[in-house]
């Protein structure tokens, strides 16, 4: 793809990058590092989303699965198997991919609403299996000793390892949902979104398509959450498949603009920035679901196109630089 | 043998229940092509009915079900005007992200106040014996009352004037509104229909199981099971529906532990879809 | 010439109605064939079964001497055949030349995005919207919408075209001028088959007429033999506007 260098958006891509990496370097902040590398989550599973959400206008509730199922197998294989993090990574982003390919070519046989309802039920379903599943620690979950940071230089240094591998992929989910969205494929993904009977008479071979891109918005979710819970050196069902996750994901996406690249940066930074403002207290922790869910609304009612289609409206020429 | 026949009559009748409860569904995606995703939450909502009224006035179970019906109409209505009034005719996605934001909301208050604290209502009815098994005279009166509240929604869509007005509406909007149907009024009405058999079915199924705030999840995704193998927006469909999962829950109890029910019902679910994507038993039929 | 189409007793039933029986005919290649008949005589469900919307419950259809019979519209539009519609379908979101795009990368020749670009503009400028190219479809007139949809279906670079009504709605200017585009577009050697109401343009057009009625063929020859044929002007006694129609034009 070496057009898509030359292009404005991908040294912007690289900019944004840059600054998450070099930015807790700076005095070596652990904090920021911490919170830099829940945003880096966010952004993943957001820009992920989106390549179904803004392109071929599916929405998938249940984006959490990609990423509690890339940690459980991830997490599993180094403990259970010593695999070193790296090739557990790898296993954990093309098993679960694979996985989303088989069961997408099923469930996406349903059109909108109802694949979207197939979506929660899949992580209703992947949970319950988490949670009778002995090899998986069933509702325990695993637990990784100190010993597995030790290939990454001990627990300090793994640490600041993971943080970067994060930035990486995150970069990468920026990237690919550019890649797609410039591509004859994410032509066809549009044309899906505006009329899917349309599209396939034109040639699209929608079912393929559609199970493409479903498994590849599994792949790097996957391994972002194979770091995750590496790095936590504990996993189980209920924090693996929490529904919130991928909730704020939808809003994130929502907020910045469904099927832009760049909205899904400004969404992500706009939501945390709420929700830090607002979780001040353990009282209001389920208060995160009714701003989400307020949020959200008022999005959908009022601002279905989010901040960059607001921005876009304003100034067109925007729309020649940005994503 | 006969253990697992007993098992599969219990099934039954429990599964009449759920094929209430996916009514509620069926109806509203039947008549304004709208997912209901605050269904499941409406349905806790009917069980808290049940254990608030039931423990703060004492008053018999089966009474709560007429606040419920009508309470849950209220909020129906309530909820048409918020969130999907200017979501119909729009894509999918829209009125799926307007019903599960304020699902959201809904849930997040509720968790707030209430936690996510087991609840159980004990309602004592006499049971049936026959031979060595015991159905559980709860089973068979939530089984009965479905049945009768079905009927009851059968009679309404059929007979009233309002009911066809509904079924109009359902079939073609448009033309429905060029014969003078109020069409806004008359979506509003089926929304608050299809709450109130949410929250109706709440009631009967709280008398059954034990519940938190979150199990709305669990019976959404059922009905939705059953609406898929009744045939979406179908009312008929939804019963016979939730009559197939109450018999596969019973066959398949006696020999696997709780917990991989759900894990079943959905992979054989997903089987469905992928060998009738349109629903089994009718493609997109909409004869409510 | 060859047998680009060939329809070999196809019928389909939805429900309790027969919509198209036992019927066949061929189209040659170069050709344009004109199906006329009545309301409801099974011409848009015939459209629908040779691009694959529909499987025929029984008989084949035969794409260039290949059996497309039940085969997906992706794949048939592969194979080089593409369609537009009596009810207009734009990628409301997306602009005309956008559209044209992914008519131009999904059809024949499975163009790049960058090769789709040229033939995309070049479809638009036969169909006449290179002044509303870069124009989101959604802002379009229904007259515009209709040129889309065969902007679209040319960019394709078909072998055949099937046109659904896409004269009606327009006014005789308009008219005019899609024969024109019609006529172009045969002349760089797409075979066409042709929908259409309005007689006198669809006699003039034709090369050959098919005429349907309840779902069989009913007559079929050149457009003079068919128009004075005592079954088809019957036929369209139902419709006295139309059987004056046909009559003076014979």
């Amino acid at each position: 793809m070496p057009d898509i260098v030359r292009r404005p958006f991908f040294s912007i891509i690289a900019l944004v990058i840059a600054i998450f990496a070099l930015a807790p370097l700076w005095g070596n902040d652990v904090d920021l590092r911490e919170s830099l590398v829940l945003a880096a989550v966010y952004i993943t599973l957001a820009s992920n989303l989106n390549l179904m959400l803004g392109y071929t206008g599916y929405v998938n509730f249940g984006s959490v699965v990609f990423f509690g199922l890339g940690g459980y197998i991830c997490v599993w294989l180094v403990s259970a198997h010593d695999w070193p993090l790296g090739w557990s990574l790898l296993a954990a982003g093309l098993g679960v991919s694979a996985l989303a390919f088989v069961f997408g070519a099923g469930i996406l046989r349903l059109r909108g609403h109802f694949f979207a309802l197939a979506t929660i039920g899949i992580v209703e379903a992947v949970q319950a299996f988490a949670s009778n599943f002995d090899p998986w620690g069933g509702a325990s979950g695993i637990y990784l000793s100190t010993e597995v940071f030790a290939p990454l230089g001990g627990p300090r240094r793994a640490l600041w390892v993971i943080y970067f591998a994060m930035i990486a992929v995150m970069g990468l989910s920026l990237y690919l949902s550019y890649a797609i969205k410039t591509s004859k494929f994410g032509l066809g993904l549009l044309a899906i979104g505006q009329n899917e009977d349309a599209a396939a008479i034109l040639g699209v071979p929608t079912p393929r398509y559609k199970a493409l891109v479903y498994s590849a918005s599994a792949f790097l979710p996957a391994i972002a959450g194979g770091l995750y819970f590496f790095k936590s050196a504990f996993i189980q069902p209920t924090d693996a498949f929490d529904l919130t996750l991928s909730t704020e994901a939808i809003v994130i996406a929502m907020l910045g603009g469904q099927g832009t690249v760049t909205g899904v940066a400004f969404g992500a930074y706009l939501y945390e920035q709420l929700r830090g403002y607002l979780l001040t207290s353990d009282t209001f922790s389920h208060f995160q679901l009714v701003i989400a869910g307020a949020l959200l609304l008022i999005i959908v009612l009022f601002f279905p196109s989010g901040l960059m289609g607001w921005l876009y409206a304003r100034f067109p020429r925007l729309q020649r630089v940005l994503e | 043998m006969l253990g697992f026949i007993a098992s599969v009559i219990d099934g039954v009748l429990v599964g009449l229940v759920y094929g209430l409860a996916a009514m509620g569904i069926t109806l509203i995606w039947g008549v304004m092509d709208v997912i209901n995703l605050t269904h499941g939450t409406m349905i806790v909502a009917g069980m808290f009915a049940l254990y608030l009224l039931t423990s703060a006035f004492g008053i018999s179970p089966y009474v709560t079900l007429l606040p419920a019906l009508a309470g849950g109409f209220v909020v129906g209505v309530a909820l048409y005007w918020i969130a999907v009034h200017r979501m119909v005719g729009r894509p999918p996605l829209m009125s799926l992200l307007s019903t599960f934001s304020v699902n959201l909301v809904l849930i997040g208050v509720a968790t707030g106040v209430w936690g996510t604290v087991l609840f159980n209502v004990e309602v004592s009815v006499p049971g049936l014996t026959l031979g060595r098994y015991t159905f559980p005279g709860v089973h068979i009166v939530a089984a009965v009352l479905a049945a009768v509240i079905a009927a009851g929604l059968y009679f309404f869509l059929r007979r009233t004037r309002l009911g066809k007005a509904v079924r109009a509406v359902a079939n073609n909007r448009e033309a429905a509104e060029l014969v003078g149907v109020p069409t806004t009024q008359v979506l509003s009405v089926a929304f608050g229909f299809g709450v109130s058999l949410a929250c109706v079915s709440g009631v009967l199924i709280g008398t059954l199981f034990p519940f938190t705030i979150l199990t709305g999840d669990s019976y959404l995704l059922k009905s939705f099971i059953v609406t898929v193998l009744g045939g979406f927006g179908n009312p008929v469909g939804a019963l016979i529906g939730g009559l197939a999962l109450g018999v596969l829950e019973g066959a398949v109890t006696p020999f696997v532990p709780v917990s991989w029910t759900l894990v079943i019902e959905f992979v054989l679910f997903v089987l469905v879809l992928i060998a009738f994507p349109g629903g089994v038993f009718m493609r997109r039929s909409r004869a409510l | 010439m060859s047998a680009i189409l060939e329809l070999d007793r196809v019928g389909k039933r939805f429900g309790g109605l027969q919509a198209v029986r036992d019927l066949s005919f061929q189209v040659r290649e170069g050709e344009i064939v004109g199906l006329i008949g009545p309301n409801g005589a099974g011409k848009s469900t015939l459209f629908n079964l040779v691009n694959g919307v529909f499987a025929p419950d029984t008989g084949r259809i035969l794409f260039d001497g290949a059996d497309i019979t039940g085969a997906k519209p992706y794949d048939i539009a592969r194979k080089g055949l593409a369609r537009t519609h009596q009810i207009v379908q734009p990628l409301t979101n997306l602009t005309v030349v956008q559209n044209c795009m992914v008519g131009a990368c999904f059809g024949r020749n499975n163009l790049s995005l960058a090769a789709s670009r040229a033939a995309a503009r070049e479809a638009v400028a036969v169909a006449g919207l290179e002044d509303r190219a870069d124009m989101l479809a959604l802002h379009l007139t229904i007259a515009g919408k209709k040129r889309l949809e065969l902007a679209r279906a040319l960019a394709a670079q078909p072998r055949l075209l099937l046109l659904d009504e896409v004269l009606a709605g327009l006014n005789p200017t308009e008219v005019e001028h899609m024969i024109g585009v019609i006529r172009r577009i045969r002349q760089r050697g797409v075979t066409i088959v042709i929908i259409e109401h309005l007689m006198q343009a669809i006699m003039n057009l034709s090369d050959r007429i098919v005429v349907l009625s309840s779902g069989a063929k009913l007559a079929e020859g050149l457009p003079a033999e068919v128009s004075q044929n005592a079954d088809v002007i019957e036929a369209y006694l139902g419709d006295p506007k139309l059987a004056a129609e046909l009559q003076g034009v014979a």
